[in-house]
């Protein structure tokens, strides 16, 4: 064996791991424009809908002409959280349609680098979606997202890491179940959607329901929201809340991916997946 | 065998109420080449599939240059790869982003060089920069031989090394085989069912049926021990049970 085709071992190697798998799918995003143009088409989509609506009700609702923005932004944050979810289930999806999981799992890749590499794509690819949509935002509504500053970005990383969790169960639950499972990767988030209180405040849930919501970092990342764009106040209560609820999301979401990682090992699904 | 790179010891797979490994027990020495050899069902590809880690034993230890599989998966996996006609690589992927890919993924140094290398080899350097799903089936088969020699492994899994090759490129990459192990030391463990490429490759031939190890040799030690002319032949003896009848079976030929 030549000494010379390896690099030194330990972390080096595992980032260049992870990289690898970036560079995969970046080639795959980079060799197919539709692809690309799918990223940011129904985030757009959505922004220009609730624009319009946006610049209908805030002439008819009081509430919301105090904040006329607070529509676009629950739509382009919600899209941060969905868009997470689905960046990471569809590139790990995106393996198994390739049936190359195979070559993978018996390559030095690890499953938590796998994992790393899953969400980092999600983080590209939410960025190249969201990000656009929100561009478009700017000359069509004369709206800009990024007016927020800061707490943007506090909200932008909770969403996505809540995004990254139920991405990562869902593609434990595909690895598992086959490729008959996929829908959940497009349906799983809108469970949650209702009582995150993306649209409307929490308050206006049945109160049994209300507890449901603030056990969603999401709840509290709108909650937040609102609070900044209504009552100009940030709430770090609301962040702190959320990014305690979301270490326990994620812990969750790697535990259940490598459960039925370990799962699909037993039952020699590895090999078989994609058939 | 002192040298035993490969020790497989009271392994057992059980999928439900089906036993695909049955309590196989073989070593394979360092430097040597090794076929898997039996029909379909024999346990061939779920042996090959504990080997590299992709499943879980239900009973029994596998230990690979030294250390158990299950313990050490990963100090084990970068000295070994695996190519397989049936496991397959992004297909809209271009053959050098396939291998560039893999060939991170392996920690190698110089990426270029290498591919530079087994293009040269295998000879890629036509359809390099086509896209992996393009290809015909044996120009795949030596892309993903190709893959497989990205790390020089010191051990080399092959299912069905030359499937879908032509005559002319299936001899020329068992010559590839051979001088790689030649020139490297590697230990080569393959399953096929073209018996002559058994009979040039290997040092050792493990015949399995039903999940269990029946019989075990040379290629010449079988052709003698069944009288038969070559392994073609001996294959089917053991296919159809004629080593029982011939009093072959001892049950643990290993």
């Amino acid at each position: 064996m030549s000494s010379d085709l390896y690099r030194a071992q330990g972390a080096g190697a595992s980032l260049r791991r992870i990289g690898a798998l970036l560079i995969r799918h970046l080639y795959l995003l980079r060799g197919s424009w539709p692809r690309v143009l799918e990223l940011m088409y129904w985030p757009t989509v959505q922004m220009v809908l609730w624009g319009f609506i946006t610049l209908f009700l805030v002439n008819h609702s009081s509430w919301l002409a105090q904040a006329s923005g607070v529509l676009l932004t629950g739509v382009l944050l919600w899209d941060v959280l969905f868009r997470g979810q689905l960046g990471v289930s569809l590139v790990f999806m995106e393996e198994m349609w390739s049936r190359n999981l195979g070559h993978l799992f018996v390559s030095p890749l690890r499953t938590t680098e796998l994992a790393a590499a899953l969400l980092s794509m999600s983080l590209v690819r939410t960025l190249i979606g969201v990000g656009g949509a929100a561009l478009v935002a700017i000359p069509l509504f004369h709206f800009s997202v990024f007016d927020m500053g800061l707490p943007l970005l506090a909200f932008f990383a909770n969403l996505i890491v809540m995004g990254w969790a139920i991405g990562l169960a869902v593609s434990g639950i595909v690895l598992r179940y086959g490729l008959g499972a996929e829908s959940m990767a497009w349906i799983a988030i809108f469970a949650v959607q209702p009582v995150s209180g993306v649209y409307y405040p929490i308050a206006i849930l049945p109160e049994w329901l209300q507890w449901v919501a603030w056990a969603l970092p999401s709840s509290h990342v709108f909650e937040g929201m609102r609070a900044v764009l209504i009552d100009h106040h940030f709430r770090s209560d609301l962040l702190l809340n959320a990014a305690l609820l979301n270490l326990v999301y994620l812990a969750a979401g790697l535990a259940v991916f490598l459960a039925y990682f370990r799962i699909a090992r037993v039952r020699g699904q590895l090999l078989q997946i994609g058939e | 065998m002192s040298s035993a790179l490969v020790r497989v010891a009271s392994l057992c797979k059980q999928f439900g109420d089906v036993r695909a490994v049955d309590d196989l027990n073989f070593e394979v020495a360092a430097g040597r080449t090794t076929a898997l050899l039996g029909g379909n069902g024999a346990g061939k590809t779920t042996t090959l599939s504990l080997l590299l880690g992709l499943l879980k034993p239900s009973a029994g230890t596998i230990t690979l240059f030294g250390l158990d599989i299950e313990r050490h998966r990963y100090r084990v996996l970068p000295r070994m790869n695996f190519s397989s006609p049936y496991v397959d690589l992004p297909r809209r992927l271009t053959v050098r982003q396939n291998l560039a890919i893999y060939a991170r993924l392996y920690g190698i140094l110089d990426v270029r060089r290498r591919i530079a290398v087994l293009a040269d080899d295998l000879k890629l350097g036509e359809i390099l920069d086509r896209p992996y799903g393009q290809l015909s089936a044996g120009q795949r088969t030596r892309v993903v031989i190709a893959k497989s020699m990205l790390n020089e492994p010191e051990l080399l899994l092959l299912d069905e090394p030359t499937a879908s090759l032509d005559p002319d490129t299936a001899d020329y990459v068992r010559g590839l085989l051979e001088q790689y192990r030649k020139r490297t030391g590697a230990t080569i463990l393959l399953a096929s069912h073209n018996m002559s490429e058994v009979e040039r490759l290997c040092d050792d031939v493990l015949m399995l049926r039903r999940g269990r190890l029946v019989d075990r040799g040379t290629p010449a030690e079988l052709l003698t021990r069944y009288g038969r002319r070559n392994m073609e032949e001996v294959f089917i003896d053991i296919a159809r049970e004629r080593h029982i009848a011939i009093g072959l079976d001892d049950g643990d030929s290993a």
